[in-house]
């Protein structure tokens, strides 16, 4: 065949064309398997939330007292007509996971940016400038460090009165250290480089270098906290509200469903372990994308 | 070494100092703890009597300096729930969180550094893949789903262990696991971290070369200084057990400081809080500090920075 091996011959398009960043982003992303896997499964997750007013199979809230701890599809008592089940209250579990999945993402991406910011501005200060504002700032740090997350949030949460901003807010302002210790480092090593310097003899304003010069410098580091961070915030919302102090009833939360099927659980297990699985693979999913994203944004992996 | 310490003892302080101002005030300014005392069903004049009474109504700082200046000499107040002085019932409670505590990293270390210690030896074999896999999984496992599987697992379908109380050591077997699994992934990775580190150094190339035996090149040059960090790390991981301890000892029924800071919740009974937080906030506190030294101690390089 004539055809083929002319065709042998030729170098295929990607030996032509040099690869775009964007499709060598991709490559590496779609090589690094748990990247891949939690990507993946977050989507599925996040598309979940999102449309749950539209994919979910019944009313959250509506409750049917002759229909109280149905089976899942697969045990005795199962129909597709609820597929996951119903709870105590006859209410559907399929959905309330889905509505659950709102609340967990909303507080832990909300919290996140909360802490972030905080974190981030207090870490790049004692970072750029060193000296006493590093000391004031590193002692801020290890003053926060020695306040027991759960425990001054719980307190705090029970004192106030709980609801969804509230824990948001509490969580918040409590989880910036890690920001605030990495953004802190990385400045740290930033701030001495040539064109630090170079910025500076041309006369920038402290403000212009931080932004242009250091912040796109740290944002790898910045971004795969901002991912630990996130389900940080999700787990501390699961057990607040497993405690009973998180999210108030009825509004779904994954942490409330564990606690509320906690009483049932030695007869039917799978009331504890559905909202209990989604929580590890969200969080499972998280961490991975935030490894990921760290090995396939670090330059000394590249290639 | 000496001037070392007492820096480190002074930053101490300082920090016990801040904390406790922090909490103070948090807790004064999230709630009022006059409302809180008098009860939900008492009546203006009433939370208006217990300020008074209580000297709720004088300056924030003022009420600091008193309760400051009280808290020093052990007096935390008197729990308006128990009707007993705060201090004598965190002493009756501390020893079981305390042990807990030690169970939880005793389990975390026993686990972690072993594994640690193996992926480094075997880098991107099929035992160091097995310990980042368990790494992964117990940092995402939510300890009070944990828990509530390990109670159906080994105590309602297998009864093993007895799954409430504090009757004997087997009722600390799982709350130990539970609360000292979520450190074992971070400290793996710094033993693993670090044992690479070292393995890649001249001194254990000159320490094999020398013909010493593999075991006593791993254990007395490498594992010794590659421990170093995970120390310090231990001790502050130890600190957040206690703190996470509320949870864990809920869920299993122990009668430690976690199990009382829940139920004092639920009484609003503010005195107890506060002093519970400020306490496990103390004793992170002298745990990081005597992580340092312990750090100083081991490699001088630090106490002459």
């Amino acid at each position: 065949m004539a055809n083929g091996t002319i065709a042998k011959k030729l170098p295929s398009a990607d030996q032509i064309l040099e690869p775009s960043p964007f499709q060598l982003m991709m490559r590496r992303v779609l090589g690094h398997a748990g990247m891949t896997f939690g990507g993946g499964v977050l989507i599925l997750i996040f598309a979940a939330a999102l449309f749950a007013p539209i994919l979910s199979p019944h009313d959250p809230y509506t409750q049917d007292l002759t229909k109280r701890f149905l089976d899942p599809v697969w045990g005795a008592t199962g129909s597709w007509e609820h597929p996951l089940g119903t709870d105590k209250f006859g209410r559907d579990y399929l959905s309330r996971m889905m509505f659950g999945a709102r609340t967990s993402l909303l507080i832990g991406f909300s919290a996140m940016l909360i802490s972030g910011i905080l974190g981030t501005a207090l870490g790049v200060a004692a970072g750029y400038f060193g000296g006493r504002v590093d000391i004031v700032i590193t002692f801020i740090i290890t003053t926060r460090l020695a306040m027991p997350v759960i425990l001054v949030a719980l307190v705090v949460v029970a004192l106030i009165g709980s609801s969804l901003t509230i824990v948001i807010w509490v969580l918040g302002l409590l989880i910036w250290d890690r920001f605030a210790v990495v953004m802190r480092a990385a400045t740290q090593q930033a701030r001495n480089m040539d064109y630090v310097a170079a910025a500076k003899a041309l006369g920038c304003s402290t403000f212009r270098i931080v932004l242009t010069e250091i912040m796109p410098n740290v944002a790898n580091a910045l971004i795969v906290v901002a991912t630990l961070e996130v389900a940080h915030a999700i787990f501390l919302e699961a057990s607040l509200s497993f405690l009973g102090l998180g999210v108030q009833p009825p509004t779904p939360s994954w942490g409330l469903m564990v606690s509320e099927g906690k009483g049932m659980m030695f007869f039917k297990a799978w009331v504890i372990a559905i909202p209990g699985t989604a929580l590890f693979m969200l969080m499972l999913c998280i961490n991975l994308l935030g490894d990921g994203i760290r090995d396939v944004t670090a330059p000394e992996n590249r290639n | 070494m000496l001037l070392y310490a007492l820096k480190r003892f002074g930053v101490a302080i300082l920090v016990a100092i801040s904390v406790s101002i922090v909490t103070f005030s948090l807790l004064h300014v999230s709630g009022d703890p006059a409302a809180a005392m008098a009860g939900e069903s008492a009546s203006e004049e009433d939370i208006e009597y217990v300020r008074k009474h209580y000297g709720f109504d004088r300056p924030l700082a003022v009420q600091y300096v008193d309760w400051a200046s009280k808290a020093i000499k052990g007096d935390f107040g008197q729990s308006i729930y128990l009707k007993r002085p705060v201090a004598g019932i965190l002493a009756e409670r501390a020893p079981v969180t305390m042990t807990l505590g030690a169970l939880s990293l005793t389990f975390a270390l026993v686990l972690a550094i072993p594994l640690g210690v193996l992926a480094a030896m075997f880098p991107n074999t099929i035992i160091d893949r097995f310990a980042l896999t368990i790494a992964v999984i117990g940092q995402a496992l939510p300890n009070f789903f944990f828990a509530l599987i390990m109670i159906i697992l080994f105590g309602v379908w297998l009864r093993w262990l007895p799954i409430s109380g504090h009757a004997s050591w087997l009722n600390f077997i799982m709350p130990s696991i539970a609360l000292g699994y979520y450190a074992t992934p971070a400290i793996m990775r710094l033993t693993r971290a670090g044992m690479m580190d070292v393995l890649s150094s001249d001194y254990i190339r000159t320490a094999r070369a020398k013909g010493l035996k593999p075991r006593v090149v791993l254990f007395k040059h490498a594992l010794r200084n590659a421990i170093i960090p995970v120390v310090s790390f231990s001790a502050v991981q130890l600190g957040f057990m206690l703190g996470g301890s509320i949870i864990i000892e809920s869920i299993f029924s122990l009668n430690g400081l976690g199990s009382l800071a829940w139920q004092s919740i639920q009484r609003s009974d503010f005195e107890v809080m506060q002093a519970i937080v400020l306490t496990i906030a103390c004793f992170y506190i002298l745990l990081t500090f005597l992580a340092d030294l312990l750090n100083a101690y081991l490699d001088p390089r630090i106490r002459v920075a």
